[in-house]
């Protein structure tokens, strides 16, 4: 095979040849050490509220502005992405161990049930996620549970759907026939030889889902159905930022945006170049 | 092929009776979950000056002190009859709401497809065309980039800039306030911000999917024979080259219908366009469970709509998958 030819230069990713990489690691780790440390270290109070410093441009003393009622943006920020951040992850976890639940259970046991099992996330995919989760919220109160929830019912189908296609991969190799003729479980067979293979898809699957529980976060809370008003998540401050817009005050919403734009567009980076370094044939399947 | 098409358009019909039940039997499940008594949501502060008497009659109205098999039983034969109940928050039958918003969601939907299109085939294939270029990567970064926004954070943006700072268009609605009559004029401009941003919100994938499958078309051989030949770039690109690379793409696109769903309700919601992915976000912050139920049941069906759609798309573009039937 020569250089030239199409599928070796397809071979070096593209992403492998930029400095993005490092940037986006550069940019999760200081959003990750804003978030952990200046809370601990900053002595002001995010809710507190200053009537007379109301609706403030970006200035020295408030980098990122003032909201309607005198907060300071740039704390609020960083307080709201760790609240996001948090209520993303707790709901990827969620998603992803029901997802890893009924993947193993359909790629396991096979049969009937895998046929119900795969039914019920064709089900579940076809209501569109959003809705689905605004219609659990609505029905529930909108509180930081109802938000988990909802992100956890309706995402695990994908995680599912990876880890029954590799399970059933995995079914036809040699050591698990020996496992079998060996006289293991069921349940061990999951445990000792599923397992450990699934880790790497497991991972990846998690490490992808945490912006698109972030997103759902910041969305049902902008559409007023997510956490309650008072808490400072990323999208509670996009909807209050909304409210003084038309008056001109871009700054209380611009800045919780970029808030929820900067971490996914890394993750999406660092996930991109791993995938195109550890395995170019995850490329298709991991599309969320 | 008709046969072909036939046969899968049957099969997935078998399907999506039974999906539908599923959903419809979800749906209630969650409702008799739900802690929130309707009625009392209903009545808001009302409630509390409301005799239980009035209550109890409200309840008996509206069937909820009937055990739930039968509630669920009634809601189904009303909704083959065509009659999916009443709307609480809005104080009318949910079919006419439907009627009389679904059509401002088809048009402002379809206008945004459209140019979503148009907009993504154009600047994918410029993307394309001068590969790696500062072009290209402009346009892949802001495709990036665009995937990672948040929808409604861009349609903010989109309104502090046209509607408060330069004042070109109107921030949202669907006429001005103080029209009494509908005007086609009035309406266009009132729309052409919403459209925008569910088009632009929409197009990433399919912009950098055209890239990307574009490139790989352009080092096939029969792209080199074209070049061979002496034809003409633009000729090469948009006759021989593109309309190989688009195949899949159609399939694609009825997939990307939840996507859209999600889209239009974000972009009706911030520029309160009056349309029916709106209602869903005030029926359920009203808890109006009869038309979130209806809207929900509609969203479903606009999938599997768009998934039939693809497939049979795919049956009629693809004469490896009409002859042999493979797919």
């Amino acid at each position: 095979m020569t250089a030239t030819h199409p599928t070796a230069r397809r071979a070096a990713p593209e992403s492998a040849r930029r400095p993005s990489r490092w940037i986006a690691a550069g940019v999760l780790v200081a959003l990750a050490l804003a978030v952990l440390v200046v809370p601990a270290v900053v002595q002001l109070d995010q809710q507190l509220v200053d009537l007379r410093a109301a609706n403030q441009a970006p200035s020295p003393a408030h980098l990122f502005g003032t909201d309607e009622v005198g907060r300071d943006v740039l704390l609020r920020v960083i307080y709201g992405l760790r609240v996001s951040l948090l209520i993303g992850l707790v709901a990827a976890l969620v998603s992803i161990t029901i997802g890893t639940v009924a993947g193993l259970a359909a790629g396991t046991l096979g049969g009937a049930a895998d046929r119900v099992i795969m039914r019920v996330v064709d089900g579940f995919n076809s209501v569109p996620h959003l809705l689905f989760g605004i219609f659990i919220v609505a029905l529930f109160s909108p509180s930081a549970t109802a938000v988990i929830a909802s992100v956890g019912l309706t995402h695990w189908t994908t995680a599912a759907r990876i880890v029954r296609s590799e399970v059933l991969t995995l079914r036809g190799r040699p050591f698990v026939d020996a496992a079998i003729s060996g006289g293991s479980s069921r349940l061990r067979i999951v445990r000792r030889h599923f397992l450990p293979h699934l880790i790497p898809h497991i991972a990846l699957a998690s490490v992808l889902m945490v912006p698109h529980a972030i997103w759902h976060e910041t969305a049902l809370s902008f559409l007023g159905l997510g956490l309650p008003p008072h808490l400072a998540s990323l999208g509670n401050m996009i909807n209050d930022g909304a409210r003084s817009l038309l008056a001109g005050n871009w700054w209380a919403s611009l800045f919780p945006g970029l808030f929820i734009l900067l971490p996914t567009l890394a993750i999406s980076v660092l996930v991109q170049y791993w995938r195109d370094r550890a395995n170019p044939r995850w490329r298709s399947e991991l599309q969320l | 092929m008709t046969r072909a098409l036939a046969r899968m358009a049957a099969w997935r019909l078998a399907f999506t009776v039974p999906l539908l039940l599923v959903v419809t039997l979800g749906m209630f499940a969650l409702a008799k979950a739900s802690p929130f008594d309707p009625v009392r949501q209903y009545l808001g502060d009302r409630a509390v000056v409301t005799s239980p008497e009035v209550m109890a009659q409200i309840r008996e109205n509206w069937g909820l002190d009937r055990p739930v098999a039968e509630q669920y039983v009634t809601w189904l034969g009303n909704l083959v009859q065509g009659d999916l109940g009443d709307s609480r928050s809005m104080h009318r039958p949910v079919v006419e709401v439907i009627g009389e918003r679904l059509g401002w969601t088809l048009l402002a939907v379809s206008c945004a497809l459209v140019l979503m299109l148009a907009a993504s085939l154009v600047v994918g294939a410029l993307a394309a065309w001068r590969r790696d270029s500062w072009l290209d990567r402009l346009i892949t970064g802001t495709a990036y980039a665009n995937e990672a926004a948040p929808v409604f954070w861009i349609a903010l943006i989109v309104i502090w800039l046209f509607a408060v700072q330069l004042q070109w268009l109107p921030p949202g609605g669907l006429t001005d306030p103080a029209a009494t009559t509908l005007q086609a004029g009035d309406v266009l401009r009132h729309m052409i911000l919403p459209v925008a941003v569910l088009a632009f919100s929409q197009s990433s994938w399919l912009l950098l999917y055209v890239r990307e499958s574009l490139i790989t078309t352009l080092r096939e051989d029969f792209v080199l024979g074209a070049r061979a030949r002496g034809l003409r770039e633009r000729t090469v690109i948009v006759r021989h080259a593109l309309r190989s690379a688009l195949l899949p793409f159609i399939t694609l696109l009825g997939a990307r219908i939840p996507e859209l769903v999600t889209g239009a309700i974000l972009v009706e919601t911030v520029f309160s366009w009056p349309g029916v992915a709106s209602a869903s976000v005030q029926a359920a912050l009203a808890a109006d469970f009869p038309l979130l139920a209806a809207l929900t049941l509609l969203a479903t069906l606009a999938v599997v709509a768009g998934n039939l759609l693809a497939d049979s798309a795919y049956v009629i573009a693809d004469p490896r998958v009409r002859v042999l039937g493979v797919s």
